[in-house]
């Protein structure tokens, strides 16, 4: 049976002030354990639709369903307690804390979660071991795992916030253009540990780039100018 | 998940930690100021306080309650009138009346000041609470040109028993007049009291009247010259005193006999409480202490504000770490008790260090204090006022911290995962 963790509705959005709307989407659905490729051009609005999906930004019209929540029924602190027992979340770079060591990066979703911290448990038997697992799924080396996450290289950073976002496996991982600082060997290598993990995870995947090169890899790609009903311009880009 | 905060909170701070530290020096440096000063105030104001006790009445020629304390306690100032030596007889006959002991001043011994006074000074005076005077080396005066010296008198020019010394009349530094003719013998050395007793030469009423003898109004009249051992030949019977310590046989009597004084017939003098007078004389110089007291308040002020801005300042650049401490989890009132953790972090650290700093600069400086000014540091016996001041200390730092908390809070609220710098 498939059903959708992911639901958007008649979703209208815009920046408070700006009095023109930025994203006006009519249905968007992804299903457990799918992994989506949403790309279009800078300033179409993908960072703040990422931002509508995580919850940490409220549409002004319409809903948006986390695994059959809206986020907007719940009171803000309640979303931030949901986000992190359900979302995973990769950006861009600068995803770890610079002065704690890798493990206690990858650990840290399991501080602040519960239920992230007994889903680790129950795979992997301890904390630990689960970040142990999710270490050495996205290929990193045993000797980097005490080290300070700032005496990594970005390549590998990357792969440490991916482990982070899948310890515990929540059911949606997002990723904001995870891989636009990496060459194209390490884009593909990490896009591989990436797709694999979640697949282990079986947590569903939303990942965003504008570059098409990668969307035949995932179950889906969706062409977010072609859902957002607001016409762009080049000069909102923002 | 607060021990995780504290985690947080101490392995951020320590990341940043050069910043932090200088603002953890200057709370520091305002601890030690803070403290520091109240310790100072309190000491000097119980050195002060301790100078005399057991006195129920100083009495002397009519003058300011102030100035007869200065002059009759601190051997500071002139006296501008003596009592006779028939008032001094007649107080000592008068009922209820315990002790007396006259006091008889102006000459100087390099810079300290010659104290005339009988064998009764070192028995009845005393001085902080209750104690009597302890001559730690030889004994108290017996022959005519005998001295006893106040520990740091002794201490800080040397002298040892059977010195020889030449005291100078008035008390100028300038040896213009010297009493060279007698020589004193040092004869005994008082334990130290951190009161002005230590910084006195002792000699007997007699000696101050042989030095005396052929002089008129503080000038040697030619012709008149008596040498050390034509002047035990003379009658030497004091003339007159500078001020005398009496001690009265019931507390209660003290008010009768300071109205028998005050209007005492046979010349105009003055009797004062030694309590009230020293009370009348810290109001004057207590507010010079409470300025230094204000200051180091404001020191402190600056210095948290200090804290403020460079925990403030730093924020921008720790937009990046709030966004990824929200998106792994932390609510936006974790990242308030992040930073609140971490100003309440620098600020004990900052007074934990000054209160370090006050005792290692105390320790090293305890003997010269103790030497140069009299004055005892008592760091064992914290004051009421310096836990009061180090309570508001710790609670600005932590209020203080609040306003870069809040900012925290309002910045990863409106950033919420994706930081604009």
């Amino acid at each position: 049976m498939q059903t959708s963790i992911l639901e958007i509705a008649q979703l209208r959005f815009a920046w408070p002030g700006s009095g023109e709307p930025c994203l006006d989407i009519d249905a968007l659905h992804v299903d457990k354990g799918e992994s989506v490729f949403l790309y279009g051009p800078s300033g179409c609005g993908k960072s703040t639709l990422l931002a509508l999906i995580a919850g940490v930004l409220l549409p002004q019209h319409g809903q948006v369903r986390l695994d059959g929540r809206p986020w907007a029924d719940m009171p803000g602190t309640r979303r931030d307690r949901y986000r992190v027992d359900h979302v995973g979340y990769i950006f861009q770079q600068f995803n770890l804390l610079p002065y704690l060591s890798v493990r206690d990066n990858v650990l840290a979703p399991c501080r602040f979660s519960p239920l992230r911290r007994q889903a680790a448990q129950r795979q992997s038997g301890s904390d630990a071991a689960a970040a142990a697992h999710w270490l050495e799924g996205m290929g990193l080396p045993r000797r980097l795992w005490d080290q300070p996450a700032r005496d990594l290289s970005v390549g590998q950073q990357q792969r440490v916030a991916a482990a982070r976002a899948l310890i515990g496996s929540p059911a949606l991982v997002i990723a904001d253009e995870p891989t636009s600082a990496l060459d194209e060997q390490r884009r593909n290598s990490f896009l591989d540990l990436l797709l694999a993990a979640c697949k282990t995870a079986n947590s569903a995947l939303v990942f965003v780039s504008h570059d098409l090169r990668m969307a035949d890899r995932f179950t889906r790609a969706i062409e977010l100018p072609r859902i957002n009903r607001v016409p762009q311009h080049d000069e909102a880009a923002a | 998940m607060i021990r995780f905060l504290w985690t947080l909170a101490w392995r951020s701070a320590w990341n940043r930690r050069f910043t932090l530290a200088l603002t953890m020096a200057s709370i520091a440096l305002s601890t030690f100021m803070l403290l520091g000063t109240e310790r100072i105030r309190t000491d000097i104001r119980n050195s002060f306080t301790s100078a005399v006790s057991g006195t129920d009445l100083i009495v002397g020629a009519r003058t300011g309650s102030v100035q007869l304390l200065l002059y009759a306690v601190f051997h500071v100032g002139a006296a501008t009138n003596n009592v006779r030596w028939g008032t001094v007889q007649a107080l000592q006959q008068q009922r209820g009346v315990d002790w007396i002991i006259p006091l008889s001043l102006g000459d100087s011994h390099r810079g300290f000041p010659v104290l005339g006074t009988t064998g009764d000074y070192f028995t009845h005076f005393h001085y902080g609470d209750r104690q009597a005077l302890r001559i730690a080396l030889g004994a108290p005066m017996s022959d005519l040109f005998d001295a006893v010296l106040g520990s740091e008198v002794a201490a800080r020019l040397g002298y040892r028993l059977g010195d020889h010394i030449v005291l100078s009349h008035g008390s100028g530094e300038l040896d213009l007049s010297q009493h060279a003719d007698k020589p004193f013998v040092v004869r005994g050395i008082l334990a130290p009291t951190g009161t002005p007793v230590d910084r006195t030469v002792h000699i007997s009423l007699q000696a101050m009247e042989a030095l005396h003898v052929g002089w008129i109004a503080g000038i040697p009249l030619p012709g008149q010259h008596a040498d050390a051992a034509n002047v035990r030949q003379m009658d030497l019977t004091p003339r007159a005193v500078t001020a005398v310590l009496v001690g009265l046989k019931s507390r209660s009597g003290v008010f009768s006999a300071q109205r028998y004084i005050n209007t005492f017939t046979g010349e105009p003098l003055m009797a004062i409480l030694p309590g009230v007078a020293l009370d009348e004389l810290w109001d004057v110089i207590g507010a010079g202490e409470k300025a230094l007291l204000l200051m180091s308040g404001l020191v402190a002020a600056v210095s948290l504000a200090g804290l403020v801005s460079v925990v403030m300042a730093g924020l921008n650049e720790r937009r990046r770490e709030l966004a990824v401490l929200r998106a792994v989890g932390a609510s936006p009132l974790d990242i308030l008790v992040l930073l609140m953790i971490e100003g309440a972090m620098v600020t004990f650290g900052g007074v934990v260090l000054g209160i370090a700093a006050l005792v290692a600069v105390a320790t090293a400086l305890g003997p010269w204090l103790q030497s140069q000014f009299g004055l005892t540091l008592d760091l064992a016996q914290p004051t009421e006022l310096q836990v009061w001041l180090l309570g508001a200390l710790v609670l600005a730092g932590g209020l203080a911290s609040l306003a870069p908390g809040w900012r925290a809070y309002r910045l990863s609220l409106s950033d919420g995962l994706s930081p604009r710098t």
